[in-house]
């Protein structure tokens, strides 16, 4: 998001879902549309149908993939070169978009010259993906009246996830896909209220609606409103609390809704940080991996058992609302919340969510015109400013938030971890289509473990071959972090010398492999590389 | 153009008159798939054999089908200065003894042979337009055809305007030969006028009718004819490319037409700008996997898509306007195109000359069933019915009675013996609740039950139907049910009022042609032949004797000479008896095969076939 | 504008339109098995067949043309129409109580409009073809003998979600909607969203386990980030079924496995329902103010210790946004800005 936010002002979603199907050309990179985002993956599925070109970028040969004009197999990490590489053949080739360039943009010429040195073969070189192809996506690409770009994790995990993101927007600005339908640039948020947590400043230096906690007028509002002494100083991300927790730093955390024992990577080093913490409270709706090393373990109600709003991954705030009775003396998130702040002695009188909301509302001015009323039927997508305000589907309409959309002079780096002689192979990790995320819900769903009830660490035929690994054969995977076993599917939708695994299973919990460097603006980590050995067990 | 083809024509003519003339015998032996399945290639090899032995020169070539399948494997010979001779049911032993006989004792064997001078026997019946070059030129050469002034309807073509050879085909009055009998002329005209960077044409060879075989012998006999008239077609309507979807079960006739494309293209006539014309053209063989649906335009053109062939239901583009790949394309059946290059050729006033008036030209049928002379015929339209029976076809076999003829195949109808002055073509036999079809006929006497006859095309078409439509669907499964159980004497009165409501109900609701013509053979069985229903149904009696579960076979004991020939023959058991003791048949054990009907000798006739209350014997 | 008239009715529609478009419009009933408003016509049941100047027609298939004068109920279509719905009768399960489209079922609406008579069924022979149900999936089973092949499963397959798992296969009367190479359900391509299930107007795909809810309440999905409108079923304490909100502009009624399927975590036996302490190394239970007053106390020390920066929060992805906001609100007041959630995993 980081990323986002320096080119265009904001970083979320540019575009809607539902024009995703009149695009004229999709580009889709590192990101499995079709498993974690299975709705917009039919989407682009009917768009294809309709017409629409299709270019998909990914280490794995996706599903996506088999209804794709172009399929782009890079080699994990090296984003930057395939797209330097395209825009390189869009400004060869005359195919950008003049007249939005010189008008809304800046900063062409120091990206121009970046690109220069990337052409389709030596694009190729880096990313392993055919230069012919190269200069077929970036045709498609920028052929098209309008071409959108999806991707998730896939770009952002990385150490240079930010240098993706950049790298991406200087696409769409040299193509002038802002601010119009079918188009855009549109990371795909992987939770269902991932873009709400980040609206409410659930970050270490925003409160909600993106208010730096450094802004002396806005720290001014929220102290005024919340009649407390705020710090001015923003905190630590989350890879960073655990880190400080082995220096103590860190000495008590609450952690609500997460599992980052499994989530989060280098596993066996986050369990030593929790492990080490003093106080540790855990606020769940089952005992996860994580609570069960918690101090204290608060019940929390389910989305089915409590009023609120979500807001998906296009920003519109949509109504949850309670169609049970907590289970047991489990209560909804922010009652617990509020019975802790009273016995810290806080002034607190929440008596809904809603009067909650309508507070938000009132501090956030893109929120301000939102009310549970007006979201009754289908949402809004912020910003919207008042209560007559319709909302806004497109984002950057005649004029970024930041004023012009910058380019970015961006080069191709290496990830924090090759592939070498002790581990030779590269993981990558993702999710499936029948579960989500550390498993936590979807695995009390008998049904969807029939599908995928253990882990299947996907190798290509060649490596499985060298290694003398068959289908379903056990092998221990080793990182520089920690060692898993895994079940072994051979597939040669995945590339030789990359494996993928999951992180739904506890039992076979890839993020003890993972490497826990992250990228150093976005500060998100680089789970989609890292250097591993295969061996059967 | 016909300036370029010029030099092509004049060599092959030369080569034509020059293998007519070379002072060597010339031996051509029919090795379609009709001959190929009688033995012809054995027979090929027996002749070189045999030459190789008596150490003889004579040139032996392979033609198509001329059409008498009833006499297979067919070899003629001219000997320089003789009249071309044709033989009949030829073995490879006989082959030798031919060879031998004639060659080098010049003994013409007249014996074996069944026609002098070349044509068929009854070549004042028939006019052969669509098979003319069957069965007389080796179909491997195109210089063959370019000698029978093959090509030269092209050549005169790409001299013309698209409209104007458009203008030809409709003077000359042709019709869709694939049994829906659309004009012709108006099908290419509404291709013309739609405008579109990219036009097809589409042979279709999917012949699927159950005894159907014109269009494999014309392939197989004569495949330039087919891909002239596809290059004319072509250039009428703007379209660069034709396929030729032909079914997977032809297999030679889809290596005959990869040779003559080949052919075609290494003289330029089919290809890159064609004789110089700036007309290109190239064609592709699609192999379908013989489903009949796949007969039907818009089926087709999904089966060529890689879709299941289904039948799209009105209201659709038409073909001609949104075809393959939605683009304009013409679909003709294989004679179709076999007569175009003809029309261009030799002007269609010549065309017209031929047949009726409002039908003119040939029809080709494969005739069948139990007739002397199964064949291939072709016969100018509004011939009368009773000519192709009993002239052509040598009447019915074994001196039976004749009872009815089925035309038109599954989609076709049943029609009985006092409808055999009836002229045959394409009207004339719809009205008469049949139809031509693609040219099936199927020569029934009077041991063939109608009920029967019935039920075996109405499984035809309901293991051919796709499926997606109720009527057809549902509607002939119940049918076919009935009608077993009418055969099986489980027939319930009512049930003939059931059959032509609902038969008349998938006529109406069905999406396609299949299932629209899917209850004609039952519809036109109880039509003109109401009374044999009736008897199964009532009496639980089969008139003509051929349903197994209404007869009983019985030994009249007074003409049993105890012979023993039937109780060793019978299968099951059934059949007791000693020396001198007249047989008797166990009922229970019959499973009613008729093997003792046919063991037991003529002069004894003691097997009996029973049936309601009437007997018969052999 | 295209004015026509249905028995006598006249309507005005759009050009383009088709009879049985005008004659919704127009509350007139035309009877039909394959027709589905989300999807393409089809036109294979031939059930709406109705006359339109004269000729028999499909209603769902045939475009309005100016003064046409279509009748419903003429006797060539309600000859088709009876054909079809007797003979699809002769073919289908009987067995209706055991069924969960029982009372809710097209083929029975249809049946009924036709009208059937016990006079005519006896005439018909009855053959509906044995074949097993496909269990292996474990959300939905195919029962063949209740499928009338009116193919919306295998337009809904294409057309919305793009996956094209099903597809008619065979041929006659062994025509039946099959997966690719005819594997079961559950090895082949499909992905199990339900989409199908929802609209087969018969019980052949029918959801295994299934329960009425007593009532449901519109929602918001809880998974990935695409948000997809939702209605909850909810029977007793327990959430039994979820179903796509047509009227949500996200997802249009449309849901994935996860979504449709995968509530059961809800009314899970190992849901947390009593506070937690760690005690000698083992968490038991507590009642809401130990659990408080123990998190309270601590938090203060640990501040008053080493100052608020020594404590941190994690806020969730999968909490409301109130949730998150007050969380927020929390640990910022306690003095310190290190707050974080897995925006970044």
């Amino acid at each position: 998001m980081a990323g986002l936010a320096t080119v265009l002002g904001s970083g979320a979603m540019t575009n809607t879902i539902g024009e995703v199907e009149d695009a004229k050309a999709i580009f889709v990179i590192g990101s499995n549309t079709t498993e974690n985002h299975p709705i917009i993956g039919y989407r682009i599925r009917k768009a294809v149908k309709k017409g629409a070109r299709l270019i998909v970028a990914d280490p794995r040969e996706i599903r996506l993939a088999d209804v794709a004009d172009v399929y782009l197999p890079l080699k994990p990490g090296t984003d930057v070169a395939l797209i330097n590489g395209m825009l390189h053949v869009i400004l060869k080739e005359g195919l950008v978009d003049s007249e939005f360039i010189a008008s809304r943009t800046e900063g062409f010429e120091d990206m121009k010259a970046a690109v220069e040195k990337y052409t389709p073969e030596y694009a190729s070189e880096i990313s392993g993906v055919p230069a012919e192809d190269i200069v077929r996506a970036a045709r498609l690409y920028a052929g098209a009246d309008s071409a959108t770009i999806l991707y998730t994790m896939g770009v952002t995990q990385h150490t240079s996830g930010t240098e993706n993101v950049l790298s991406l927007a200087n696409l769409v600005l040299a193509t002038g896909n802002f601010g119009k339908p079918g188009a855009g640039l549109n990371p795909l948020r992987g939770q269902n209220n991932v873009q709400g947590a980040c609206d409410m400043g659930a970050l270490p230096g925003v409160y909600t609606g993106y208010q730096p906690v450094a802004d002396d007028n806005a720290r001014a509002k929220f102290e005024k409103a919340w009649c407390v002494t705020l710090p001015g100083k923003p905190g630590m991300t989350m890879t960073e609390m655990f880190h400080a927790a082995v220096e103590d730093r860190i000495r008590a955390m609450y952690i609500m809704g997460e599992n980052p024992l499994l989530s989060d990577p280098d596993g066996g080093h986050i369990c030593d940080c929790l492990e080490k913490m003093d106080f540790m409270v855990v606020q769940d709706i089952f005992l996860t991996e994580t609570a069960k090393l918690a101090d204290v373990v608060l019940p929390a109600a389910t989305f089915a058992e409590k009023d609120g709003v979500f807001v998906n991954t296009e920003r519109r705030v949509q109504r949850v609302c309670r169609a049970l009775k907590p289970r047991g003396q489990s209560k909804p998130d922010w009652e617990i919340i509020q019975l802790l702040a009273q016995k810290l002695g806080y002034d607190w009188n929440y008596e809904s969510a809603e009067q909650i909301f309508d507070e938000i509302a009132e501090l956030t001015p893109s929120y301000a015109g939102l009310s549970y009323k007006r979201l009754e039927d289908g949402g809004i997508q912020w910003p919207c400013p008042n209560p007559e305000h319709p909302g806004t589907p497109i984002l950057h309409v005649g004029k970024f938030s930041r004023g012009l959309g910058k380019f970015s002079a961006v080069d191709y780096r290496l990830s924090a971890e090759q592939a070498d002689e002790e581990f030779p192979i590269l993981l990558t990790t993702g999710r499936s289509l029948y579960h989500y995320h550390t498993g936590t819900m979807t695995r009390k769903t008998e049904g969807l473990n029939q599908f995928h009830k253990e882990e299947l660490m996907e190798l290509n035929p060649e490596d499985a071959k060298a290694l003398g690994i068959g289908e379903d054969d056990i092998v221990t995977v080793t990182s520089r972090r920690g060692t898993v076993r895994s079940k072994v599917h051979v597939t040669d939708r995945i590339q030789p010398g990359v494996v993928f695994m999951t992180f739904h299973f506890a039992e076979t919990a890839a993020n003890l492999l993972t490497n826990s460097e992250v990228c150093h603006i976005a500060k998100t980590p680089e789970l989609k590389v890292c250097a591993v050995r295969v061996e059967k067990a | 153009m016909r300036i370029k083809l010029e030099p092509l024509r004049q060599e092959a003519v030369k080569n034509w008159q020059e293998l007519q003339s070379f002072g060597q015998p010339i031996i051509l032996v029919g090795a379609a798939t009709c001959g190929r399945a009688s033995g012809a290639l054995d027979v090929m090899a027996a002749i070189g054999e045999k030459m190789k032995e008596l150490e003889i020169d004579a040139i032996v070539r392979q033609t198509g089908c001329v059409g008498m399948c009833h006499s297979e494997v067919l070899v003629d010979i001219i000997k320089p200065g003789r009249p071309r001779i044709t033989y009949a049911k030829i073995t490879p032993e006989l082959a030798k003894e031919l060879v031998e006989d004639y060659l080098v004792h010049d003994n013409a064997r007249e014996d074996l042979a069944i026609c002098v001078q070349g044509e068929t026997p009854d070549e004042d019946l028939q006019v052969r337009v669509v098979m003319r070059n069957c069965g007389h030129i080796d179909p491997n050469s195109i210089t063959d055809y370019l000698a029978q002034d093959g090509y030269m309807g092209l050549a005169k073509a790409l001299e013309m305007m698209p409209q104007e050879i458009i203008d030809e085909v409709k003077v000359s009055g042709l019709r869709g030969r694939g049994g829906g009998g659309f004009p012709a002329g108006r099908k290419w005209e509404s291709c013309l006028q739609v405008e579109s960077d990219q036009k097809y044409v589409i042979c279709n060879a999917d012949e699927g009718d159950p005894g159907a075989f014109m269009d494999r012998s014309v392939l197989e006999g004569d495949p330039h004819s087919v891909i002239e008239g596809m290059a004319i077609a072509g250039y009428a309507i703007g379209a660069s490319k034709g396929i030729l979807y032909v079914r997977a079960e032809y297999p030679l006739a889809i290596r005959q037409l990869k040779i003559a494309i080949e052919q075609a293209k290494e003289r330029n006539l089919l290809g890159e700008n064609i004789l110089g014309s700036g007309f290109s053209f190239d064609l592709d063989i699609f192999q379908g996997a013989g489903a009949f649906v796949c007969g039907e335009s818009t089926a087709l053109v999904l089966s060529i898509e890689g879709k299941r062939g289904m039948p799209k239901p009105l209201p659709r583009p038409r073909t001609s306007e949104e075809g393959l790949w939605g683009k304009p394309t013409l679909l003709n059946n294989v004679k179709t195109f076999a007569c175009v290059a003809q029309i261009i050729h030799r002007g269609p006033d010549w065309f017209k000359s031929i047949g009726t008036e409002k039908c003119p030209g040939t029809a080709v049928f494969a005739l069948t069933g139990k007739v002397n002379k199964c064949g291939l015929i072709e016969v100018p339209m509004g011939i009368e019915l009773d000519k192709i029976i009993n002239e052509i076809g040598g009447g019915v076999a074994g001196g039976r009675a004749f009872k009815a003829v089925q035309t038109g195949g599954p989609s076709g109808g049943c029609l009985p013996a006092d409808m055999l002055n009836l002229p045959v073509d394409i009207d004339s036999l719809t009205a008469a609740g049949s139809m031509m079809g693609s040219g099936g006929m199927v020569v029934m006497d009077d041991s063939t039950c109608m009920v029967d006859v019935a039920r075996y095309f109405l499984e035809f078409s309901l293991e051919e139907s796709c499926g997606q439509c109720a009527p057809c669907r549902v509607g002939t499964e119940q049918m076919l049910t009935i009608l077993k159980d009418i055969t099986q004497g489980k027939g319930r009165e009512g049930d003939i009022d059931l059959l032509v409501e609902m038969g008349k109900a998938i006529i109406d609701g069905s999406i396609c042609g299949l299932g629209q013509s899917a209850p004609n053979p039952v519809l036109s069985t109880i039509r003109y032949f109401r009374d044999e229903y009736e008897a199964h149904i009532r009496d639980k009696e089969c008139p003509a004797k051929a349903c197994k579960a209404l007869i009983t076979y019985t030994i009249d004991a007074e003409k049993c000479q105890a012979c023993g020939r039937c109780l060793k023959a019978c299968p099951t058991q059934a059949i007791t008896g000693a020396k001198k003791t007249p047989h008797t048949i166990d009922s229970d054990k019959c499973d009613k095969c008729g093997i003792c009907f046919s063991e037991c000798p003529d002069r004894f006739a003691a097997v009996l076939i029973t049936t309601g209350g009437t007997e018969s014997s052999n | 504008m295209v004015t026509l008239y249905i028995d006598d009715i006249q309507v005005s529609v759009e050009k383009g339109s088709t009879i049985f478009d005008a004659a919704q419009k127009v509350g007139v009933y035309i009877p039909t098995l394959c027709h589905h408003p989300e999807l393409h016509t089809f036109g294979g049941c031939r059930v709406c067949m109705v006359e339109a100047n004269g000729k028999l027609v499909t209603a769902c298939r045939a475009p309005v043309t100016d003064g046409m004068v279509v009748r419903i109920d003429a006797e060539g279509a309600r000859k088709v129409q009876r054909m079809v719905v007797e003979l699809l009768l002769t073919k289908h399960n009987e067995d209706c109580q055991t069924c969960v489209k029982d009372s809710n079922c097209k083929l029975q609406e249809v049946a009924n409009y036709v009208g059937i008579t016990p006079e005519r069924m006896a005439m018909l022979r009855r053959s509906v073809t044995e074949v097993e149900i496909d269990e292996s999936n474990p959300f939905f089973n195919i029962d063949r003998t209740r499928c009338i092949l009116c193919g919306i499963c295998i337009r809904t397959c294409e057309e919305i979600n793009g996956v094209t798992a099903l597809d008619f296969g065979f041929r006659g009367e062994h025509t039946a909607v099959v997966t690719m190479g005819n594997k079961k359900l559950a090895e082949s391509t499909c992905e199990s969203c339900g989409e199908c299930m929802e609209r087969c107007p018969t019980g052949a795909l029918a959801r295994k386990n299934y329960e009425r809810p007593n009532r449901e309440v519109k929602s918001v999905c809880g998974y990935c980030g695409v948000g997809c409108g939702i209605h909850l079923g909810v029977r007793g304490d327990r959430v039994v079924s979820v179903r796509g909100d047509k009227d949500n502009p996200v997802n249009k009624g449309q849901l994935c496995v996860k979504g449709r399927f995968g509530y059961n975590f809800v009314n899970h036996p190992d849901r947390l329902t009593t506070p937690l302490i760690k005690r000698d190394g083992e968490l038991v239970e507590a009642s809401w103010d130990e659990a408080l007053d123990l998190v309270a106390s601590r938090f203060k020390e640990i501040i008053d210790e080493s100052g608020p920066n020594a404590l941190g929060g994690i806020s969730s992805a999968r909490c409301t946004t109130e949730d998150n906001y007050v969380f927020t609100r929390l640990i910022r007041s306690l003095g310190t800005n290190n707050l974080d959630h897995c925006a970044r995993l």
